[in-house]
């Protein structure tokens, strides 16, 4: 099998905070990373800061605001049509079979996702447990590896320390760089940073510079 | 959007009035909330695109925040906390109330057409 790396998450930028330092990692060995990014982020609070942004305009802006964080990190992407903080209400069946018809074409070596029951957001466990039941749709020899992100207060105790502590503290420039990508979003999320720090960049780095991860036990 | 003028805010809602409107009403604190401070609760609600024809509406308050009532013929729409507006090119009243960190905390928006998305 070759190597190829899908990332599925629920919201434009949960690729950025999340996993773009990962993901930078594998684009430098040459591996071809994909993204299926299930909505728009619609119904997202932050409207930039100062605010630019409206309910209405929000999709659009943060649907150009992924295009360009994907070109930043050189990646594939599919904009799923989701509708942001809904996915826990529609049939995990079906939107398992919607994520396998693109597994089952790509044929992925390594998936991430959100585990579910521990990425706080509502979209994040009810995406990252669809993405997991795709993956079991495919026969054991040929599934792929599954890297589950966990970020709920209480996961190390429940689950104990993530088997897969990514530092990304040398690709932190490009990590930052896709964060900002999200202009809409990273003005909010990054103020609190910028209030209490100097050196924006490397007060970020301390905050996101590495990914953790669980390999799902099928 | 712009600060509520509330002469001006108060036209544009007239000019809704005894019309089959579509109308978004939303408040929320974020999901991430009770994360970031356990103390706190996550509280949010929205409808989209509820179909309703407004007898009256009425935009109250002063400063910060303002409050429009909307008359039903059989109920009543709220929002409190709204500070901004605007008609956008589609000829919709969006208003919305944002915190400092320009967060939305709480929105009402009145089309003639339905919303996409």
């Amino acid at each position: 099998m070759s190597e190829h790396v899908v990332v599925i998450y629920p919201h434009p930028d949960d690729e950025a905070f999340g996993a773009s330092g990962t993901i930078t990692t594998f684009r430098e060995k040459g591996v071809p990373v994909t993204y299926l990014c299930g909505t728009l982020g619609e119904m997202g609070r932050n409207m930039g800061n100062p605010t630019f942004a409206t309910r209405e305009t929000l999709p659009e802006i943060r649907k150009k605001e992924l295009i360009q964080a994907c070109e930043v990190l050189d990646i594939n992407l599919e904009m799923l049509g989701y509708r942001d903080k809904t996915l826990e209400f529609e049939s995990t069946e079906e939107v398992a079979d919607h994520l396998f018809s693109y597994l089952n074409k790509m044929k992925p070596s390594l998936v991430i996702t959100h585990y579910p029951g521990h990425a706080v957001h509502p979209d994040h466990d009810a995406f990252g447990a669809a993405a997991i039941k795709a993956v079991e749709k495919f026969a054991e020899n040929e599934r792929p590896t599954v890297w589950a992100q966990a970020i709920s207060r209480n996961h190390l105790e429940e689950l104990g320390e993530p088997d897969i502590q990514n530092d990304v503290s040398e690709v932190f420039t490009k990590k930052f760089e896709t964060i900002q990508a999200h202009k809409s979003q990273a003005d909010g999320m990054l103020s609190k940073v910028r209030n209490e720090a100097d050196d924006i960049v490397e007060a970020t780095k301390q905050w996101l510079g590495v990914e953790s991860f669980y390999t799902w036990k099928f | 959007m712009e600060p509520i003028e509330i002469n001006q805010l108060q036209e544009h809602i007239d000019s809704f009035a005894n019309k089959e409107v579509y109308v978004h009403l939303e408040t929320t604190n974020g999901a991430y909330a009770s994360h970031f401070n356990q103390d706190a609760y996550n509280v949010g609600a929205f409808i989209r695109n509820a179909k309703v024809t407004y007898q009256r509406g009425k935009v109250v308050g002063a400063g910060a925040t303002y409050r429009v009532g909307l008359k039903l013929d059989i109920g009543w729409i709220y929002a409190e906390g709204v500070n901004q507006f605007e008609v956008d090119e589609q000829n919709r009243l969006l208003m919305a109330g944002h915190d400092r960190e320009g967060r939305l905390m709480v929105a009402l928006q009145i089309s003639e057409s339905p919303f996409q998305y």
